[in-house]
């Protein structure tokens, strides 16, 4: 991957006052690569999501866990990588529920699909732990 | 951080601010709740919200189910475009009552 092409690379510990930094970083590589305000709002909420399931789900609000991040252009989208060290997640329970069930909690995987072009689990990395993905297209 | 409470036409008026993320989310839950357990019908003021995540929202949907069961009123005034646009993703923007500003708040009574 072209130097270019890889916006951010950093590691947070699984504390949820690190959560502001993120975002931060996020607005940042989402207007250095040209998204426009409400695309920016878009990725920085989705990916503040994604980093607290992994801070309450995966590390089970353990503040000494790791968590990476890589932002990275490819053609035609803006790809955000979370990568942790916590137990695997089963993929098969990870589902949006329904909103018409008015209930605190369950709305980071709903409102990550709303947000986002893509997002998955890749393949288990070496190491163990998870790799979520997620993409915002830039172009129609 | 503590977010202030103000009492206004019979309502205990919670004044969320900031950036209401998990990290400030559990201190919405607690101030919001106790507001509510005094027997008190209460609004949560969004005005100054720069951002809410789900942990936030969380927060308000438990004082809507406190109060609901507990007969007692329940709303949001003076959301922040940034804190609407994500109720609206929840849907919750038809769930929860909202006022545009405290100046319109009907007498709370107690």
């Amino acid at each position: 991957m072209a130097c270019d092409d890889e916006l951010v690379f950093l590691t947070i510990c699984s504390r949820p006052s690190r959560l502001k930094l993120l975002r931060c970083v996020i607005r940042d590589a989402a207007d250095m690569a040209g998204l426009d305000a409400q695309a920016s709002d878009a990725v920085v909420l989705a990916v503040n999501e994604a980093c607290m399931n992994i801070i309450q789900h995966g590390y089970a609000m353990d503040a000494d866990g790791r968590i990476e991040l890589r932002v990275r252009r490819e053609p035609g989208a803006l790809v955000f990588e979370l990568r942790d060290y916590a137990k695997r997640v089963d993929v098969d329970k990870v589902c949006s529920r329904d909103l018409d069930d008015v209930r605190p909690g369950g709305l980071g995987v709903h409102l990550i699909g709303c947000l986002m072009d893509e997002s998955r689990f890749l393949e288990t990395p070496p190491g163990g732990g998870n790799l979520f993905q997620m993409k915002k297209f830039t172009r129609a | 951080m503590a977010f202030p409470v103000e009492e206004k036409h019979g309502f205990l008026v919670v004044l969320l601010h900031g950036d209401v993320d998990l990290s400030k989310s559990p201190a919405a839950r607690k101030v919001i709740l106790n507001c509510l357990k005094k027997r008190r019908h209460v609004m949560v003021d969004l005005a100054a919200v720069d951002y809410i995540d789900s942990s936030g929202v969380a927060s308000l949907v438990e004082g809507f189910q406190y109060a609901r069961s507990n007969d007692l009123e329940f709303a949001l005034v003076g959301v922040s475009e940034a804190a609407m646009n994500v109720l609206r993703l929840a849907r919750l923007d038809q769930v929860f009552r909202i006022h545009a500003s405290l100046d319109e708040l009907p007498d709370g009574g107690d």
